[in-house]
């Protein structure tokens, strides 16, 4: 692996553990179990649809349907729970189906129309929304033993800290992930397609059913965190998680992934759900910010975070070029 | 290497582009264990060849034959399984990845279901010491230089074919010490019994590695030749399409002719750019017309792109009226009262979904400055004179471009720069791919313009259409302004001679 590729999330990791040491010597309170436990339970479903988005930035594409899908798949299993009294585990698996072939659809769409992902994924925002309040417009409670069972499962870590299932899923979704990304065909196709679909193409990639694959993995992983998310407030709401896709793209680059694609590991991702939880406590614990503080901090971060990336291109443009130089 | 047997075998290769034909009944072997080179000018059909061997075009007629067996590959990958690799210009390698990763994309060794990093490691490294490179497999594929990149390339795509080897152009961005390194490289791999297609339009890389040249014109095979017994004056015709008539006339009447430099008002000197053209000097008259010749690749483009300020040079002057001037950039050249028009005229020149009016009014657009914009009612003026005195058919200044003629869109782009009345036009390959009619009124049209006063600049490969148009000829090879011709020494055969040339440089 070479250094310049993993800098950006290298810089990343260093920024959160300074950032966690200073928190920690202004609240020494935040140093326990407890604080990261519950940073990861509340981030679980935006690590989750992250952890998607990565994917789909790694190849090049975005996709803007996340948040729409999340809000779906919340009030689909509110309405069929709750009303319709469908098994939960029915209707997720039913949820899980719908997310993964409406992003396999716009995969579709994608390589057979040859339309940007911007558009083809701002479509499938509108539509998953629009399909959301056509189920309904009003929050919807869900009460459900089943859902009773798993709210109160978790793991009790030493220090008294509980990770939910949710926070257990976000993990195994990101362990998952990673080596779906470093050691499989499919997760070194994503890489090559954000490379340069055109040579990737030339050298034999599949890039019609990875594009696909793609879009219907962060379609799943969308439903999965509508899941999440349907757990941790118990209810459906179909005005719920607007923009949620922006917070998950702000995590990928954060997290050292190019936005043009073919450069970033999932595990910065990771830490860039971290730092933006991280600032979340923060503000709670501090007590008197306001919470619009976070999207302050996010701001000048992902500035921060470009600029660093175009002054590494730029500084190993210029080491390049020296080296032609050195050679003629 | 006398006793080779045939490994690829393509008879009566047809391909039509939109009821254009690009290939014509074009027969091409190659035998195992040989280099052989594919040449032949811009548009003659080398790279539609090579994509229907290559699986990325499918053939409208005609077999292919690898091995005796009959083939029809139906994409890129099923050529790479078939045993047909090819290794682009371009290396089509991708720079976000490491060397290893490259090597092994789509078929990385796999334990368990997962893909083994240390053992992809390993047979990278076996791999790439077959052909002599000790690399880092680790590190990135962007943080070597071309050359490597190119072997790591090859070693990818043979590993994955096996049998042929194309090259489109594999040397165009090396210097000569990396050409010697991949040669050699080239010439382990033929000994191994691979059959390599090797394309460039570097004859003297041609002589030095191949074995055998066909020279496509025209979408047909002109021949298949033994290089040895073949010499480069005749490869030359071949290539361009012409009988020889004088060979006994030698190189001593090559000599550039004396300049009546004084009187030159538009002069550069020294002028080049490192890669791209060699420092060379030029003087222009007005109401000259000057020629320039060369093969594909030979720096004709490059030279025209320099004058225009679309490259910028390293090194030279430019003086205009005994004044030096900083030419940087398209703008700063039509301030000066330069027009270029481009050989490229579908991606480079027009703009299809602008009328013909539009199109023409644009580089008097850009003289003005776009703070004084050109109303629709002048531009139609305008386009409305040119229409007449040009002849563009239909007459309809508020057509779209694209749906014109490609002869009438040469005139529409002519008409554009003869609007700013240059006293310099750039024409590069202005005669492309227009019927003979239209053929004959542009050099007409050529030769008006240079009795009103006007200098221009005609790059084209048609020999002949610089004999009959061009008061001198500068012969460009290998990136080389290489000789003038003028008076009685301007013949198709002596140009001919000068790009064939005694003593040609190394490639830069």
């Amino acid at each position: 692996m070479s250094s310049s590729r993993n800098l950006p999330f290298l810089a990343t990791l260093v920024v959160f553990l300074l950032a966690y040491v200073l928190c920690t010597i202004q609240f020494p309170a935040m140093l326990s179990t407890r604080v990261i436990a519950n940073l990861i339970t509340d981030n679980a479903f935006l690590g989750i649809a992250a952890v998607g988005m990565t994917f789909v930035i790694l190849s090049g594409g975005i996709d803007l349907s996340v948040g729409s899908v999340i809000a779906f798949t919340s009030v689909f299993v509110a309405v069929t729970v709750g009303l319709a009294g469908l098994h939960p585990l029915t209707a997720f698996a039913a949820v899980l189906v719908i997310s993964t072939a409406f992003g396999a659809v716009m995969g579709l769409m994608i390589r057979l129309l040859s339309i940007p992902p911007f558009v083809v994924t701002l479509a499938g925002m509108f539509l998953a929304r629009g399909a959301a309040y056509l189920i309904s417009t009003e929050s919807v409670p869900i009460a459900h033993p089943f859902f009773e069972t798993i709210q109160g499962l978790s793991f009790r870590l030493p220090g008294g800290g509980r990770l939910t299932a949710a926070a257990i899923l976000m993990l195994i979704i990101f362990a998952a992930a990673i080596v779906i990304a470093s050691r499989t065909r499919f997760g070194a196709n994503i890489y090559a397609l954000g490379g340069n679909q055109q040579s990737a193409e030339l050298m034999g990639v599949p890039v019609g059913r990875t594009i696909v694959g793609i879009y219907a993995l962060s379609g799943f992983l969308s439903g999965l965190s509508g899941i999440a998310y349907t757990l941790y407030t118990s209810s459906g709401y179909s005005l719920a998680t607007v923009g949620i896709e922006l917070d998950a793209i702000a995590a990928v680059v954060i997290g050292g992934t190019l936005l043009t694609g073919g450069t970033g590991l999932v595990a910065g991702t990771l830490v860039g759900i971290l730092i933006q939880g991280l600032i979340q406590t923060y503000i709670v614990f501090d007590g008197t910010l306001s919470s619009w503080w976070t999207k302050i901090v996010i701001g000048i971060l992902l500035f921060a975070f470009i600029a660093l990336q175009r002054g590494i291109i730029w500084y190993s443009n210029r080491r390049l070029a020296a080296d032609a130089l050195k050679e003629m | 290497m006398s006793n080779q047997k045939p490994l690829l075998e393509a008879r009566a290769i047809a391909k039509s582009f939109l009821g254009i034909k690009a290939l014509d009944g074009v027969d091409f072997t190659l035998n195992q264990g040989e280099i052989h080179a594919l040449l032949g000018e811009n548009g003659a059909g080398k790279s539609t060849l090579v994509k229907i061997l290559t699986g990325v075009y499918r053939r409208d007629g005609g077999s292919i034959r690898l091995d005796g067996q009959e083939i029809s590959p139906a994409d890129v990958a099923d050529a790479q399984a078939l045993g047909i690799g090819t290794v682009y210009q371009e290396v089509n390698l991708l720079e976000n990845l490491t060397v290893a990763e490259n090597l092994y994309l789509g078929r990385q060794p796999r334990r368990f279901g997962l893909i083994d990093r240390r053992r992809m490691r390993d047979l990278s490294r076996q791999l790439l010491s077959r052909y002599g490179l000790e690399i880092d497999v680790d590190a990135l594929l962007s943080s070597y230089s071309v050359a490597v990149r190119q072997i790591i390339a090859i070693a990818r795509a043979v590993d994955l074919s096996g049998k042929v080897l194309i090259l489109d152009e594999p040397t165009a961005s090396l210097d000569s010490h990396e050409v010697a390194m991949l040669f050699s490289v080239l010439r382990r791999l033929k000994q191994d019994g691979l059959g390599i297609v090797i394309i460039t339009h570097f004859l003297n890389q041609v002589y030095e590695i191949a074995d055998r040249a066909s020279v496509l014109r025209n979408g047909r095979l002109v021949g298949t030749r033994n290089l040895n017994a073949l010499p480069r004056m005749e490869l030359i015709s071949m290539m361009l399409g012409r009988e020889l008539q004088a060979v006994e006339e030698r190189h001593a009447s090559l000599e550039p002719h004396a300049q009546l430099q004084d009187e030159a008002p538009i002069r550069f000197e020294a002028y080049g750019k490192r890669g791209s053209v060699a420092p060379f000097d030029l003087a222009i008259r007005p109401g000259e017309v000057i020629g320039i010749a060369g093969l594909l690749g030979s720096g004709r483009t490059e030279t025209a792109f320099l004058l225009f300020g679309i490259d910028r040079p390293d090194s030279g002057t430019a003086t205009i009226d005994g004044r030096t001037v900083a030419i940087t950039s398209p703008e700063a050249a039509i301030a000066k009262g330069f027009g270029f028009c481009p050989e490229e005229r579908k991606t480079d020149g027009i703009i299809g979904d602008f009328s013909v009016a539009e199109n023409i009014a644009l580089a008097m657009q850009a003289r003005a400055g776009w703070a004084r914009p050109i109303s629709q009612r002048q531009q139609k003026a305008l386009a409305q004179d040119f229409i007449r005195s040009l002849d563009i058919r239909p007459p309809d200044p508020d057509r779209p471009i694209k749906f014109l003629s490609g002869g009438n869109q040469q005139k529409a782009i002519l008409a554009r720069w003869l609007a700013t009345e240059p006293r310099l036009l750039i024409l590069d390959e202005p005669t492309r791919g227009i019927d003979i009619g239209a053929h004959a009124e542009i050099l007409k049209m050529i030769e008006r313009l240079c009795a009103e006063g006007m200098s221009l600049i005609v790059i084209s490969s048609e020999l002949e259409e610089l004999t009959a148009v061009a008061h001198r000829v500068i012969v460009l090879a290998d990136r080389h302004h290489v000789a003038e011709l003028s008076g009685t020494q301007l013949t198709a055969d002596n140009i001919m001679l000068a790009i064939a040339g005694p003593s040609q440089p190394e490639a830069a």
